[in-house]
C-alpha cells in the first residue's frame, strides 16, 4: 500500500529520453521514469487514452524499446539456438514472437525477431533488458554479429481500429495486403520507414521505425487527430491495454524465474524444431507445479503485483499484474496458482491485509471484433 | 464554515456547525489520476487523527486516505461507491468522503492553510 506523498515524490534521477521528449513535455505529459527512461506516464488521462485506443486511435512512443540488427553468416541458425519458437518458419519480412531462456528454462526476455532478409535480422527487446540482452546474445552469435540500433531508431506504434485507414493516408503501400506480424518497407513524406503490423494493445495496429533524427514523424500523424481521432498515449494506457488483451510484461509476470511453460507461452516454444535450442532440455523436464491465470477481483479494490493469492485462506500464489479494466469495468489481473486449480474457481486476494473475493479466469479479457484483416 | 485547512498527506478538512467534512485536495487527485474505487468507513467508526480511514485505487495505484482529525464517522459519502471518479471531477465539492465530529478541535488548528498548502505543492512539485 502506497500513500499518496508517495506516489507524488516521483524523484527524477538524471536519465536517458527518447527523441520524442520535448514533445511529450510540450503536450504536458506527466513523465515518470520507467527503467532509467522518462517516459510519457499519460497525456489527457489513462482511462481517456485507453479508450480512445479502442475506439479510434492511439499514438505511442516506444522509442525506449531495444532494438538491435543481427547480420552475417548463420544469422538464423544462431537465432535460432537463442530464441524457443521456430523461426525457419519465417519468410523475408515476417515477424516472430518468441522467448529466449537460459540454460534451466528461465525466460532472458521475450522478444519479436523481425526476418529482414537471409541472415539479417531485427530483434526487439524490452527496455528494461536492453543491456542484458546485448550480452546475452553477442556471447552466443559466433559468425554472425549483432548491433545495438536502438539510438539511431525512432518507433512509435499506432494502435486501435482506425490505425489502419489513418497510415493508408500517408503511406502509398496497400496496408490491406500488410498482414499480422508482417513488415513492409515504405515512406511517409519522403522518410523511409519500415512498418510492422504488431502492437501491444489487442487492437489491430502498426509499429513504425525510422532514423532518430525524423521526429516531423509525429506531426504528420498527428494532423489526422480530427479525422480519425489519434491521441497520443502514455504508459498507463499501455499497460491497462496489454493486461485487457491477455498480454504479459517482463518483469511482472515472467522473469528468469519463470520458464515459458508456466505463463500461457507454451505455443512459442517449438519443441520439434531442428536446431537445438538452450533451455530445450530443462523445459523438456520440466513438470510446472505453478501456472499464469487471469483472475477477476469480485469486491471494489485493485489487486496490484505482489498481493497474495489464497484458496480457503491458505496461501497459494501471488498476483503478478493487476489493475482496473476501463472495456469491462472490472478489477482485474494476472497471477500464480498450483497448476491444478481450475478456471472461475474461487480464490481470495490479500490487498493491504485483508482478504477480497475474486476468481480465477482466461487471461484473455478483452478480444477484439475482427476487422476486415 | 470555516476555512478549508490541508495535511501533508493531501487531506483536505473544513468544519461547518461543529462537523468535520473532508476529502482528498485537487493536487492528490491529479496526482492519483483516474480513480476507480472506494473503501469507506462506516458510520460511527473511531478514528485518531493520522490513521487509515478510507482507500483509494486508481488506475496508477492504491493509497491510503487518513483521518485529519481525530473523531466519530457522522455519514460517508456512499455516492462514491457507484461513481468515485467525483472525486476526480469535484474534490472539493461532490468528491467529498467522510463526515467527522471532531474529538479534539485543536488539531484543526494546527492544519496548513490553503496558503501554507499551496506552497507545500510547490515545493514537492
Amino acid at each position: 500500500m502506497t500513500t499518496i506523498c508517495s506516489i507524488i515524490r516521483i524523484h527524477l534521477r538524471w536519465i536517458v529520453r527518447t527523441p520524442f521528449y520535448d514533445i511529450h513535455k510540450s503536450l504536458g505529459a506527466k513523465i515518470v521514469n520507467f527503467h532509467g527512461w522518462e517516459m510519457p506516464l499519460q497525456y489527457s488521462g489513462i482511462m481517456d487514452e485507453h479508450v480512445n485506443v479502442r475506439t479510434n486511435v492511439g499514438l505511442f512512443d516506444v522509442s525506449h524499446m531495444g532494438r538491435f540488427e543481427i547480420k552475417g553468416q548463420h544469422s538464423l541458425a544462431c537465432l535460432q539456438r537463442l530464441v524457443t519458437n521456430d523461426l525457419e518458419k519465417l519468410a523475408d519480412h515476417q515477424a516472430l514472437y518468441s522467448p529466449m531462456c537460459y540454460e534451466d528454462g528461465g525466460i532472458v526476455d521475450d522478444i519479436i525477431a523481425y526476418r529482414l532478409g537471409r541472415d539479417n535480422y531485427l530483434v526487439v527487446v524490452n527496455a528494461s533488458n536492453r543491456s542484458k540482452d546485448l550480452e546475452w546474445i553477442s556471447k552466443h552469435l559466433k559468425s554472425a554479429h549483432v548491433e545495438d540500433i536502438s539510438d539511431r531508431t525512432g518507433l512509435l506504434a499506432i494502435q486501435g481500429p482506425r490505425a489502419s485507414d489513418l497510415l493508408q493516408k500517408l503511406v502509398e503501400t496497400d496496408l490491406q495486403s500488410v498482414k499480422p506480424f508482417h513488415i513492409v518497407d515504405t515512406k511517409i513524406d519522403k522518410i523511409e520507414c519500415m512498418l510492422s503490423r504488431t502492437g501491444y494493445t489487442g487492437e489491430d495496429g502498426f509499429e513504425l521505425f525510422f532514423d532518430s533524427s525524423r521526429i516531423e514523424i509525429w506531426d504528420k500523424l498527428m494532423q489526422y487527430a480530427k479525422i480519425f481521432g489519434i491521441k497520443p498515449t502514455g504508459l498507463g494506457a499501455r499497460d491497462t491495454l496489454r493486461l485487457e488483451a491477455g498480454l504479459m510484461l517482463y518483469g511482472n509476470d515472467m522473469d528468469e524465474n519463470t520458464t515459458p511453460l508456466e505463463v500461457p507461452l507454451k505455443w512459442t516454444v517449438s519443441l520439434n524444431k531442428k536446431q537445438e535450442f538452450i533451455g530445450k532440455k530443462a523445459l523438456i523436464n520440466s513438470r510446472p507445479s505453478r501456472k499464469l491465470v487471469g483472475f477477476e477481483v469480485l469486491e471494489k479494490r485493485i489487486a496490484r503485483q505482489g498481493n497474495k493469492v489464497l484458496i480457503k485462506g491458505m496461501e497459494v500464489g501471488f498476483v503478478t499484474s493487476g489493475n482496473f479494466s476501463p472495456t469491462l469495468r472490472k478489477s482485474i489481473g494476472f497471477c500464480f496458482v498450483p497448476t491444478e486449480v481450475s478456471q472461475d474457481q474461487s480464490i481470495e486476494i490479500d490487498i493491504g491485509g485483508k482478504h477480497y473475493e475474486a476468481k480465477t479466469t482466461s487471461t484473455r479479457f478483452y478480444k477484439r471484433k475482427q476487422s476486415m484483416q | 464554515m470555516s476555512e478549508l485547512k490541508f495535511t501533508k498527506e493531501h487531506e483536505w478538512i473544513k468544519i461547518n456547525e461543529g462537523v468535520a467534512i473532508i476529502g482528498i485536495s485537487d493536487f492528490a487527485q491529479e496526482q492519483l489520476g483516474d480513480i476507480v474505487s472506494i473503501e469507506l468507513p462506516k458510520a460511527g467508526g473511531v478514528f485518531r487523527q493520522g490513521q487509515t480511514m478510507a482507500i483509494v485505487d486508481s488506475v496508477k495505484a492504491s493509497s491510503d486516505i487518513y483521518a485529519p482529525i481525530s473523531g466519530e464517522i457522522l455519514e460517508v459519502n456512499e455516492g462514491l461507491i457507484e461513481n468515485p471518479e467525483m472525486i476526480n471531477q469535484s474534490p472539493y465539492d461532490s468528491g467529498w468522503i467522510a463526515k467527522i465530529k471532531p474529538s479534539n478541535i485543536e488539531e484543526f488548528e494546527s492544519l496548513m492553510t490553503k496558503e501554507k498548502y499551496d506552497r507545500y505543492i510547490g515545493e514537492i512539485k
